[in-house]
C-alpha cells in the first residue's frame, strides 16, 4: 500500500484508462478502510478548488462534502457564467490561477480533453469530474467501490449494462475498469444505442467476454450487477414514438439472484420503477452516497495523506 | 522507372522522396514547409508506379531530411522512401518509419476536443497493426484511422 500511496501522491486523475488494476484496487481498499475507520481530520488544512464550467449536482456536492467532512476547505465556481472564461480567458490560465490558490483542483467542463489540458496547466493534482462525453473517472471509482461493497469482490463478476450504451460515458469507463477484473459483460440496449466499436475493440483486445441483448429478462437470472442508465428521448428523431426497451419493473426482479444489485449513476427518469426503491436489490442511492467516501479517499491519496 | 524519373529533373544534391501515395505530396510539402524557405522543390503528381499504380514524388535541392522529418512524412505516406542524392547519385536510401507519437502537426477530427479552443499542441499516439494505423488523441482519447489525408492544421 505504501508503494501505491507514493504512486498516487501529487498525481492527477484524468482517465480510467490511466489506472492499473492495482491502482483501482488500491483506491477501493482506501475507501473501504476510510468507511470503517473515519478520519475527520484527514484533509485538515487542505484547500480544494472546484472548477465547474457546467452545472452538476451530485458530483460537485459529493466532492465538497468529502473535503469538508475530512476537515478541509473548498473554493470554486459552479458554472462558466461566473468566471473569466466569459471574458475570453483560456481554460489553461483559469486552472493555472486556481492551482496557485488551492492544493487540489477538480474540473468539470463540456469539452472533451479539457481535464488533460487542465492538468498540463498546473503542478497541483487535477481530478477530472467529467469532460464532455469523454471520461468521468470518479463515477467509475464510485461504481467499482459499490460493486465491491455489495459483492465482496471485483473479480469474475457478471455485469449487465442497460440503456444508452452509445453516449453514456459511465458505461464506457466502467467496462474499461471491469476489463481488469475478468468480468463477463452483458449489453442491453436498442440497436441504435449499442456500445460504440471503439469500446468493443478495447474489450476484445483485453479478451473480455460480452454479449448483446434486447431485453432485461434475457440477462437478469445470470447477473450480479445490473447497471441501468437513462435513455435521452432527444436522441430519437421522433421521441413520441420511442418505446424504451430497458425499463426495469418490479416483476423482473423475481428472476434475479439474491446477491444481484441494481445500480444507476443518476439522475434516473422512468427507467427504474419507483416501487423497486424499497427492494433489497436496489442500491443506486447507496451508490450515490458512496460518492463522498470514495472521493475523500482519492483526495487523501493524491495529497499524500493515505 | 526511367521514364518517371526523367519526368522531373535530376538534382545534384538533396533529397528525393519517392513512393508517396498519390495526392499526398502537397500535404507533405505544406507539413514540412519545404516551399517556405527558398529551396527549389520539384513535385511529380500522379506518376505511374508498378507497385502503387499512381504515386507522387518530391525532390528538394540542398536539403537533407532529419529522422523526425522522415517520420512525419510517414504520417501521410507510410510507404515512402527517402533517397539522399549526392553528386547526382543515390548515396543512401531508406524507408520512412511511422513515429510513436505525432505532436503539433494534425488537427483532431473530433470537433468537441479541447484542442480546437485552447492554443495547445495536439498529440496523437500511433497504434499500428497489420491492417491499419490508428491515431489516439491524448486529450479527448478518441481513436481515428489514419487515412493519409488528415488536416495538418493551421
Amino acid at each position: 500500500m505504501q508503494a501505491l500511496s507514493q504512486s498516487f501522491k501529487d498525481s492527477d486523475l484524468i482517465s480510467i484508462a490511466d489506472l492499473s488494476r492495482d491502482e483501482l484496487e488500491g483506491i477501493v481498499q482506501a475507501a473501504r478502510q476510510l468507511k470503517e475507520n473515519p478520519q475527520p481530520d484527514l484533509l485538515k488544512g487542505a484547500l480544494l478548488a472546484t472548477c465547474f464550467f457546467e452545472p452538476s449536482t451530485r458530483t460537485r456536492l459529493s466532492f465538497e462534502a468529502a473535503m469538508l467532512r475530512a476537515g478541509g476547505s473548498v473554493i470554486g465556481f459552479s458554472d462558466a457564467a461566473s468566471t473569466s472564461s466569459k471574458k475570453g480567458e483560456s481554460l489553461s490560465d483559469t486552472i493555472r490561477v486556481a492551482g496557485s490558490y488551492a492544493d487540489l483542483v477538480v474540473i468539470r467542463h463540456p469539452l472533451e480533453g479539457s481535464a488533460r489540458a487542465a492538468a498540463d496547466a498546473t503542478p497541483k493534482p487535477v481530478i477530472n469530474a467529467g469532460d464532455g462525453a469523454n471520461q468521468h473517472p470518479t463515477q467509475t471509482l464510485v461504481d467499482l467501490y459499490s460493486i465491491f461493497e455489495t459483492q465482496g469482490r471485483l473479480d469474475s463478476l457478471h455485469v449487465a449494462m442497460a440503456g444508452d450504451l452509445k453516449f453514456g460515458r459511465t458505461v464506457h469507463s466502467l467496462s474499461q475498469a471491469l476489463a481488469h477484473f475478468g468480468a463477463r459483460l452483458y449489453f442491453v440496449s436498442p440497436d441504435s444505442l449499442a456500445l460504440p466499436d471503439s469500446a468493443l475493440h478495447e474489450l476484445k483486445k483485453k479478451g473480455i467476454k460480452f454479449s448483446y441483448h434486447k431485453t432485461l429478462e434475457e440477462v437478469l437470472p445470470k447477473i450480479d450487477i445490473l447497471y441501468m442508465t437513462r435513455i435521452q428521448k432527444e436522441r430519437f428523431s421522433d421521441p413520441g414514438e420511442f418505446q424504451n426497451p430497458c425499463l426495469l419493473k418490479k416483476r423482473h426482479l423475481e428472476a434475479a439472484k439474491p446477491n444481484m444489485k441494481v445500480f444507476h449513476p443518476l439522475p434516473r427518469v422512468d427507467e427504474i420503477e419507483g416501487s423497486i426503491d424499497a427492494s433489497p436489490h436496489a442500491y443506486y442511492f447507496e451508490q450515490a452516497a458512496n460518492g463522498v467516501i470514495v472521493r475523500m479517499a482519492l483526495m487523501g491519496l493524491l495529497l499524500g495523506k493515505l | 522507372m526511367i521514364e518517371q524519373t526523367l519526368s522531373v529533373s535530376a538534382i545534384k544534391e538533396g533529397s528525393v522522396i519517392d513512393h508517396i501515395k498519390a495526392g499526398a505530396a502537397l500535404h507533405i510539402i505544406r507539413l514540412l514547409k519545404f516551399a517556405e524557405n527558398g529551396q527549389r522543390v520539384t513535385v511529380g503528381l500522379n506518376l505511374k508506379s508498378r507497385s502503387m499504380g499512381l504515386k507522387d514524388l518530391i525532390k528538394i535541392e540542398n536539403c537533407f531530411l532529419t529522422p523526425i522529418q522522415a517520420a512525419q512524412i510517414a504520417i501521410f505516406a507510410p510507404k515512402a522512401t527517402v533517397n539522399v542524392i549526392e553528386d547526382y547519385k543515390v548515396a543512401k536510401k531508406f524507408p520512412v518509419q511511422m513515429p510513436e507519437a505525432i505532436r503539433g502537426i494534425l488537427s483532431c477530427p473530433n470537433l468537441r476536443c479541447v484542442t480546437h479552443s485552447e492554443s495547445i499542441p495536439t498529440l496523437f499516439t500511433v497504434e499500428e497493426n497489420h491492417r491499419s494505423v490508428l491515431l489516439r488523441c491524448r486529450f479527448c482519447e478518441k481513436t481515428f484511422p489514419l487515412a493519409g489525408n488528415e488536416d495538418p492544421g493551421p
